[in-house]
């Protein structure tokens, strides 16, 4: 059995294990030793490609073919379920017009059929994203455990529906792989449709008011994109034969008949990516608990939009939708960083961050050469790893702090000094040189000036400034050190803390080793791709220099544990002269105690939500709109 | 690696700061009517600075100091060095943020809004001296230094927008007024001494000649701009360099300190107009 098979149906065979489980302690057994196979098999896959050819499986689709139709009706049928039962017409409107199209597609459609090597392919890439969803997607179920038993001991007003959320994890898990492993359009659509239904149920896992709306909202903007890869499917398979991936890779370069569904896969993958103008589900979808926002909603399910965007890179370069997409990803990087510096909630910050990097790759996607897919895979895994453990270390926090207001963060290198030592980590891997996302920003503005895209050059370097105080202003926060408090009494869970531990090496580890990745599996993927491979992104000099300031980086924590003078006079903090003597109190000018209060700067009536988002969806939409009427005006 | 430039940079560039901050403050004396110290004070200040007991509210604010500091010696060493100008600029910023972390370190009111008003100051140049790198690259194909140094004609030919909006940032990072929101070499009304104010005796002299050290890689980016392979590159850069100090003295002097949103506004203001506009008649051109 191909060891994709073994990565697509195992989570599914723990799904079925974990919905039957009752016991805590039997479930946390069953996961971590699911987690790691899972784990060990992505590496092996890994291994198993490293110097080999890719391949293609399932030349004749056979009875599979009438696995995937029903399975697809399946997932209809619940979500129509969803919809009646909410009474959300919109829901019940596209769940049919979607699955009336690919039924008929399936069974009546004339179809031209070109030959098909194989309904599922591997390559570098599928590698690639296998690791992350394997490895990192692995980190986050094992996270879960300890994570979900304290959500509940502390949320006693929710139902106890860990017996769907385990197997639901899974199942994700198992589509995910399914997504980067197919090469037919039709059954990658019924992964995507089961990862929009996880989501679904995910983020409406609480089941209050708030949830449920969330929910649908996140449904109803992802299945505008299912209905785009719907139009995308017929169009392709109808009009031009092309059902596979790699026929359309082939056959559609320079190809302006191809435009349209080009726009529609497209429309999917910007959907499925949060970006302007569907932003809203991602922000909402923030009150799912913290495993499924690191999962879901940063790592994995919004990476099958931007993979997707990536895949099809070559057949963006220099046409209108390539264009589009790129803008439309600037434009929502730029806004969706403003945007974060407003947000005192720390989920918030994270989401937003989210959106905005997603934008970053998706125009890196959309300008399509060489260089731009090179910075693009990169922002991929680095992000993956350094939000992932973002969101872990925040859910920790708010576990034991009770909040998850950066406000309430102030001083967490004294009160927590692990957690805040990871959550630094990963704020420094998410924008700090010499980390990897600053590695990766760099390869895609060189990528952004050399396609002669001024606009998105404008649009990176205005994101990144405010990327940068957002993100300082909350790592202050963490390094603030308190007078005389105490180290809050909390014990982190061995399962949290093996996962926030290797997720901190990963960040360090695979930044430090990039010019490696990049030679073993990127640049591979990229010849096959271009054909070609002489252009040096990042140099060895600048390689070697980024090592040593790695190095350097690193030693901060330790230098300041191990070197000590003694010599110092530590004094009080300098309050006007008025400090009453333990950094926390001031005499006022009545003569009495007050306390002292320090709260960052959020600056709302400038990059608030409130004055951004709206002017965004709606740009966004505009530039959809345009791209739309001259994709129709080439074809008619 | 150009290696002599980078020692002669390490070993020269505290002394060069040094005076010039020495002549910076006799210039700006003489500008108000005053005699105005020695020009070797700056110096005397530092070494004041060292024989005195080194008073922190932690520790951690002296750690953090002390790499923004080596940090700051780094980023020279890269840029003196001939390396990528890209790589220059963000190794920057990581010796900016530790500072700020410095300044945060120490939970004290007035170093924290220090630090707070430092970030919307890097916030505000930022754009800007991405773009300083963009117009670079696209002026000389390149971003290495050396490929810089070697050019036919002087970038600021290709990008006179993009050096008038540098210019204008320089004095942010120079930490001039109207711009010197976070700390600058005089007392603040309402804010003591910002960002610094928690660090004395030789933590402060380590954050003071790391601003030498500083001042001297901006200078350099200045003499960039006029860098070409001719024999009069040197004399017209330093040239150059010593005439926007000056201006940078006089602005300093001439006006008052804004508000944070006018910092803001108007750099970023001028970052996508001033320099946008270059590089986009750049990009069509080149």
């Amino acid at each position: 059995m191909s060891t994709i098979l073994i990565l697509i149906l195992f989570p599914l065979l723990c799904a079925i294990l974990l919905s039957l489980v009752r016991n805590d302690e039997l479930r946390g057994w069953i996961v971590r030793i699911a987690v790691v196979t899972i784990a060990a098999t992505t590496i092996y896959l890994g291994w198993e490609f490293f110097n080999s050819p890719n391949k293609y499986y399932f030349e004749h689709a056979g009875i599979l073919k009438y696995f995937f139709v029903s399975a697809e009706i399946f997932i209809s049928v619940l979500i129509l379920a969803a919809g009646i039962k909410y009474k959300k017409f919109s829901v019940v409107i596209m769940s049919i017009v979607q699955t009336s199209g690919i039924l008929w597609f399936e069974i009546a459609g004339n179809k031209l059929e070109l030959q098909i090597l194989g309904h599922m392919y591997v390559d570098k890439l599928s590698v690639i994203m296998s690791l992350i969803i394997g490895v990192i997607g692995g980190l986050i179920c094992l996270f879960a455990v300890s994570y979900m038993r304290e959500y509940h001991q502390h949320h006693r007003e929710y139902k106890d529906r860990r017996r769907v959320f385990f197997p639901l994890l899974f199942v994700f898990l198992s589509s995910m792989f399914g997504i980067v492993f197919t090469n037919d359009f039709s059954w990658m659509f019924l992964f995507w449709e089961i990862t929009t239904y996880c989501s679904f149920i995910f983020i409406g896992y609480t089941k209050t008011k708030e949830a449920t709306n969330n929910a649908f909202t996140a449904l109803i903007l992802n299945m505008i994109g299912g209905l785009g890869f719907t139009g995308a499917i017929i169009y392709l398979g109808m009009v031009k034969g092309i059902t596979e991936l790699d026929q359309l890779l082939k056959y559609g370069i320079n190809d302006p008949e191809i435009l349209l569904p080009l726009f529609l896969f497209g429309i999917a993958a910007l959907t499925k990516s949060a970006q302007l103008p569907f932003s809203k589900w991602l922000l909402g979808a923030m009150v799912a608990p913290t495993p499924t926002s690191a999962l879901l909603h940063s790592s994995t399910m919004v990476k099958a939009g931007v993979y997707l965007i990536i895949r099809l890179a070559p057949l963006f370069t220099g046409n209108i939708v390539g264009i589009m997409v790129a803008v439309v990803g600037g434009l929502t990087f730029v806004l969706a960083s403003f945007m974060a510096i407003s947000q005192s909630d720390a989920k918030k910050v994270l989401a937003f961050s989210t959106i905005a990097n997603l934008g970053l790759i998706v125009a890196c996607g959309g300008i399509g050469t060489y260089e731009s897919i090179w910075a693009g895979v990169f922002l991929i895994i680095f992000h993956a790893v350094a939000k992932s453990l973002l969101f872990l270390s925040v859910g920790t926090t708010e576990n034991i702090l009770g909040s998850r207001d950066i406000e309430d963060m102030h001083g967490l290198i004294v009160k927590l000094p692990q957690v805040a030592f990871f959550m630094a980590i990963g704020i420094a891997g998410m924008f700090l040189a010499p980390f990897g996302m600053l590695i990766s920003k760099w390869a895609a503005l060189r990528a952004f000036i050399d396609s002669k895209n001024i606009l998105i050059v404008l649009f990176l370097v205005f994101g990144s400034a405010a990327t940068l105080f957002y993100w300082t202003k909350w790592l202050g926060k963490l390094t603030a050190v308190l007078y005389k408090v105490e180290k809050v009494e909390a014990e982190v869970k061995s399962d949290a803390k093996i996962s926030l531990a290797i997720h901190a090496f990963l960040t360090i580890v695979l930044c430090m080793f990039f010019p490696i990745i990049s030679r073993l599996l990127i640049e591979p993927y990229l010849i096959d791709v271009f054909g070609q491979s002489n252009i040096t992104i990042i140099g060895r000099d600048n390689q070697v220099i980024m090592v040593i300031m790695m190095c350097m980086v690193a030693l901060v924590p330790f230098a300041m544990r191990v070197l000590t003078s003694g010599d110092e006079r530590i004094t009080t903090s300098y309050m006007g002269g008025v400090n009453v003597g333990d950094n926390r109190m001031f005499i006022d000018s009545m003569g009495r105690e007050k306390r002292m209060f320090l709260t960052n700067w959020y600056m709302e009536s400038y990059f608030g939500d409130k004055k951004l988002l709206l002017p965004g969806i709606i740009t966004g939409a505009i530039v959809i709109a345009l791209g739309f009427a001259l994709v129709l005006g080439s074809v008619l | 690696m150009n290696i002599l430039y980078a020692v002669i940079y390490v070993v020269l560039a505290p002394i060069l700061g040094g005076l010039l901050s020495g002549v910076d403050r006799i210039i700006t004396a003489r500008m108000q009517g005053r005699k105005g110290p020695p020009v070797l004070q700056p110096f005397y200040d530092v070494m004041k600075l060292f024989t005195k007991q080194n008073a922190i509210v932690n520790r951690t604010e002296s750690f953090f100091v002390f790499f923004f500091l080596i940090f700051t010696v780094f980023t020279g060493v890269l840029f003196f060095g001939q390396m990528d100008l890209l790589l220059v600029i963000f190794a920057l910023t990581l010796s900016g943020v530790f500072l700020i972390l410095g300044a945060y370190s120490a939970n004290s009111a007035y170093s924290t809004i220090g630090a707070e008003r430092e970030m919307l100051q890097v916030m505000s140049y930022e754009p800007m001296v991405l773009l300083v790198g963009v117009g670079f690259y696209l002026s000389t194909k390149s971003f290495a230094i050396s490929d810089i140094m070697m050019a036919r004609l002087p970038a600021i030919i290709y990008m006179p927008g993009v050096f008038l909006g540098f210019i204008y940032i320089l004095t942010i990072k120079l930490r001039k007024s109207p711009f010197d929101l976070s700390t600058s070499h005089h007392a603040h009304q309402e804010l003591v001494k910002g960002i610094t104010t928690e660090f004395s005796g030789p933590t402060l002299a380590y954050v003071e000649i790391a601003h030498w050290y500083e001042n001297i890689l901006l200078m350099g980016f200045v003499y960039l701009f006029f860098a070409f392979d001719s024999i009069w590159s040197p004399v017209i850069g330093i040239a150059a360099t010593l005439i926007i100090y000056f201006m940078e003295i006089l602005v300093d002097n001439g006006y008052a300190r804004v508000k944070w949103k006018i910092v803001l506004g108007t750099s970023w203001v001028i970052a996508a107009t001033l320099a946008f506009i270059n590089l986009v008649v750049l990009n069509f051109l080149g």
